[in-house]
């Protein structure tokens, strides 16, 4: 019986709020609401990427941030998009996997580029949160060694153990970057 | 040998590249259908009771929910071999067995509704232990397996398939042995394959008797059938396989999941999209079986085995579809390692009250070589033989033979990979790093090192049936259609690459369908190793079906024989005078002609991976770290050097070296709740904690199909398991015969730590 009760309240509390962020360079200004096409106050965004804006590309494996698959950037750091929610991104710049490469002049970015020269996926489940950890390990040192590479992709699971290929990819496209 | 291939053996770009490094591959999760709904299972909290009463009134009145399904409103579909397990039924038999279904229209809601079923259970004995279970009076699972033995043997392999290993006399044998060495082995951390990529599937049931499935499976043709079987041949099961996000063997069997969509779809007349979360992947999705062998061996001072026996206990947990495929593979596969001439191999398969055990890398044969091997290490020990000696004199050579998977006899006939061996051993440095069995290669301080080394073979490499078509367009096109999925291997472009070869296309040129059961020929799919000489070869001999067809339409045009002219990038021309030349347009733009190729099982070619490995053991802390890898193998040419290069650098994941090292499922056997069903506690291995691995690859022709290759990929995870615990036991001079070799179980065995029991209890 309370659930009956419990949920208009609910609704009328949170419906009044917005938030406004960036994705892929993209302006979002979304409410705050328990509607469809709304953001849930317990939408991850992970969720919101792909099940309100239909951003596919960022994976969900273990929602609950412990294997790297659903990584952005929010302001240029790698997060855990399944552990961060959505109403608190107000104001962010997120970046997805579909945000490093520009589809339509059918250009990759370098990294994405080295991870085809290098056959560096299996599966290919893990590879956009990989990528997208390598890039923010970019952004931060253009040019890691070996170790802060490995260092920079702890929190990424592999199982199909892509990772030696993974590693020679990224050293590649930080060097072109250089 | 230079490799005289335009594309064979060279690197290609996967097929498949582009989009999984931009994010827009469609793994299952990534479909969104109109007006789809979204599925959720209840789940049982008891490891082995009878439902009373499911009450959905609750539930029904929460807005969104569009179906709640109990057993007793679902049709008697039956899964596993034989069929007796119901896709719902009224007696849960693990913790985590489906109690309810639920359609809603968000996972939210269904999520929610999950909490509004309340279910009245009456509570049964559970039985975890394999041998508990067998005890009289123990409790029973199934009526249909007294004693909760699970029928043996698999119908699908013939009527005389392998049920164990029976040969010669194990007494005359025992007799002749030098040493005889016997004890009780397990390996029983039941590691989990755990792909990246969640199990799920879709389904849209349309009445009266059809129903569509997507589908993330290694075998999406082989869902049809097995479908079909499950909910009955009158309804007619079309199943569209996409790319998977990693199985490892694993997804190969997913007609649960699939059963729960196509009845909640049938339920609501919408399609259904159900995916697991990582708990219930890792507590209710298939794990490796656990398997305990009491044993014994006789062996002779050149390390000749005289004589094998034993009795292979196998834990299938609540149900078994595959535990009888892997019991039959297993036993050949032993047969492969090592040459016997007396053999009493009993395998029995138990069934206890935990989540089930399916196909994992290694499929029955590493379970069986993690257990075996360790016995024979100390009869190895006694006589004084090197294992990499002992492993490289009795493995299959050619003239030997085994019983493989149909009770039948086969006689090798591949290559023999003594040279493949030696290759590996030169490059890992065996002779000076190997100093005897219990003696360390070097000592620093606390740190010890030690090395070892494991074997594993398979002749499923030619198992089984496939099937292709190849189309050939005006226009110097060509389309496979060819059931075969992505899961990870690259088998799907290298089959591109093999028809492009054939027909001297370039790769672009060589499009392929989607694995869609409505569309293509019959496949068993990417499983084992079975992709490069059974897919493989299929697909040659469409390609070259179809280009026959091709020349015998084009020889009169050219004035030529069909057997004199050949084709280059959509041009056909006459072989020695390049000069008489017409383009594939001849056929007529009103035409394609399409070929069709069948790959026969053939059982007499096994492939071989020998891995050695050194460890580093802290006897401080009891860490064992490893430290390098060496794979060895032949695989008569390289089709894909960076896709064969990943498959065997996979030695280290899903269930395969690091379940020696750190990697198992932790079942309380108090309760049956799994205790480490998420991906912080259940542990794998990280980018910063990698080993060095050298893989040793040869390429001596196989009698096998045009491009004389064999697949190998399946078996990397099989030899290093055992190898990592002889080479810990090595390094400290104590034998471990437990896996994981976690720290406390070094220090236990270096007299540091007491016993400790399960439970905490002493």
């Amino acid at each position: 019986m309370a659930v009956k009760t419990a949920k208009p309240v609910r609704k009328k509390a949170i419906e009044t709020r917005g938030i406004r962020l960036t994705i892929n360079g993209r302006v979002y200004e979304m409410e705050v609401g328990s509607e469809a096409n709304q953001v849930g106050p317990s939408h991850t965004l992970a969720h919101t990427l792909r099940e309100t804006l239909g951003l596919i590309g960022t994976k969900v494996s273990c929602d609950h941030g412990a294997c790297g698959c659903c990584t952005v950037l929010m302001d240029e750091k790698a997060v855990l998009s399944c552990m961060t929610l959505t109403i608190e991104c107000d104001g962010k710049k997120i970046t997805t996997i579909e945000g490093l490469s520009d589809t339509r002049a059918e250009k990759l970015d370098p990294l994405q580029q080295a991870f085809i020269d290098y056959t560096a996926f299996q599966c290919g489940f893990c590879t956009p949160g990989i990528i997208m950890s390598a890039k923010a390990l970019l952004n931060e040192n253009p040019s890691p060694t070996e170790e802060e590479v490995k260092e920079g992709l702890s929190g990424n699971f592999c199982r199909c153990i892509s990772h030696y290929h993974v590693v020679k990819a990224v050293m590649a496209a930080s060097e072109k970057v250089r | 040998m230079a490799n005289t291939y335009r594309f064979i053996g060279n690197p290609t770009r996967r097929k498949d590249a582009t989009e999984i490094v931009t994010g827009s591959s469609r793994f299952l999760n990534d479909i969104k259908l109109p007006d789809m709904f979204y599925g959720k299972v209840l789940r049982s909290p008891h490891p082995h009771a009878l439902i009373k009463k499911v009450d959905k009134r609750k539930a029904q009145k929460l807005p969104g929910v569009k179906a709640i399904l109990a057993w007793e409103d679902v049709p008697d579909w039956r899964g596993g071999t034989p069929r007796y397990t119901r896709v719902l039924d009224q007696k849960v038999r693990y913790v985590g067995d489906a109690v309810a279904l639920v359609a809603a229209t968000s996972e939210e809601i269904a999520s929610e509704a999950l909490h509004l079923i309340d279910v009245e259970y009456e509570l049964l004995p559970a039985v975890f232990e394999m041998e508990e279970a067998l005890k009289p009076g123990a409790p029973q699972l199934y009526n249909e397996f007294p004693g909760n033995v699970v029928t043996p043997g698999v119908p699908f392999f013939g009527p005389k398939n392998l049920k164990e290993v029976v040969m010669g006399d194990v007494e005359k044998g025992f007799e002749e042995a030098d040493v005889i060495t016997e004890g009780t082995f397990g390996y029983e951390n039941m590691p989990n394959p755990l792909p990246p990529e969640p199990p799920g599937a879709i389904a849209l049931w349309e009445e009266p008797n059809k129903v569509t499935l997507w589908v993330s499976n290694q075998a999406s043709y082989m869902d049809s059938i097995i479908l079909s079987h499950i909910i009955g041949r009158k309804v007619k099961v079309r199943t569209i396989g996409g790319p998977c996000g990693g199985s490892f063997g694993s997804k190969y069997m997913s007609w649960q999941i699939q059963c729960y969509v196509a009845l909640l779809s049938k339920a609501t007349g919408k399609p259904v999209k159900l995916v697991f979360t990582k708990e219930e992947h890792l507590a209710v999705f298939t794990m490796r079986p656990v398997s305990r062998m009491k044993a014994r061996v006789g062996m002779k001072k050149d390390g000749t085995v005289t004589a094998i026996s034993g009795r292979w206990l196998i834990d299938t947990g609540y149900y078994s579809m595959t535990t009888q495929s892997q019991v039959a593979v297993g036993c050949g596969e032993v047969q492969i390692m090592v040459r016997c001439p007396n053999w009493d191999l009993k395998p029995v398969i138990v069934c206890t009250n935990r989540n089930a055990s399916g196909i994992v890398r290694g499929f029955g044969g590493q379970e069986l070589k993690c257990i075996l091997i360790p016995l024979l290490s100390l009869a190895m020990e006694k006589v004084g033989v090197d294992p990499f000696e002992f492993l490289k004199k009795n493995f299959v050579k050619p003239g030997d033979g085994y019983f493989w998977r149909d009770g039948i006899w086969y006689v090798y006939r591949g290559v023999d990979y003594t040279n493949a061996m030696d290759k590996g051993a030169e490059l890992f440095g065996w002779k000076d790093k190997w100093k005897g069995w219990l003696k360390p290669t070097s000592v620093d301080g606390t740190k010890k090192r030690g090395v070892s080394v494991g074997v594993h073979g398979n002749a499923d490499i030619g198992e089984d049936a496939s099937e292709a078509y190849v189309r050939l367009h005006p226009d110097g096109t060509a389309m496979l259609f060819s059931c075969i999925t992505e899961h990870g291997t690259g088998q799907r472009s290298n089959v591109v690459k093999m028809a492009a070869e054939v027909l001297q296309l370039p790769m672009e040129g060589v499009s392929v369908a989607p694995s869609d059961s409505l569309i293509n020929p019959y496949e068993f799919g990417p499983a084992g190793s079975r992709g490069t000489y059974a897919i493989g070869g299929a697909v040659i001999a469409a390609a070259e079906a179809a280009k026959k067809k091709l020349f015998k339409l084009i020889a009169p045009k050219l004035q030529a024989a069909p057997e004199d002219l050949e084709t280059v990038d959509g041009v056909i021309f006459v072989k020695g005078n390049p000069e008489k030349r017409i383009p594939w347009k001849a056929m007529g733009v009103d035409r394609t002609i399409t070929g069709y190729g069948r790959f026969e099982p053939d059982y007499t070619l096994s492939n071989c991976m020998m891995t050695f490995v050194e460890v580093e053991v802290d006897t401080e802390t009891g860490k064992v770290t490893l430290v390098r890898v060496v794979n060895t193998t032949d695989v008569g040419q390289i089709i894909d050097p960076p896709g064969l290069e990943g498959q065997l650098n996979g030695c280290l994941g899903s269930g395969g070296i690091d379940s020696a090292i750190f990697e198992e499922t932790i079942l309380d056997y108090s309760t049956g709740h799994i205790l480490n069903a998420n991906m912080v506690d259940y542990k794998w291995r990280t980018f910063p904690e990698l080993p060095v691995i050298d893989n040793v690859v040869l390429e001596t022709p196989f009698p096998s199909h045009r491009f004389h290759a064999v697949g190998v990929g399946e078996v990397a995870t099989s030899p290093g398991p055992v190898a990592v615990l002889m080479a810990v036991s090595n390094a400290i001079g104590v034998w471990l015969h437990d896996y994981p070799v976690t720290p406390d179980r070094v220090l236990k065995a270096l007299g540091k730590i007491g016993d400790m029991r399960k439970g905490g209890m002493r």
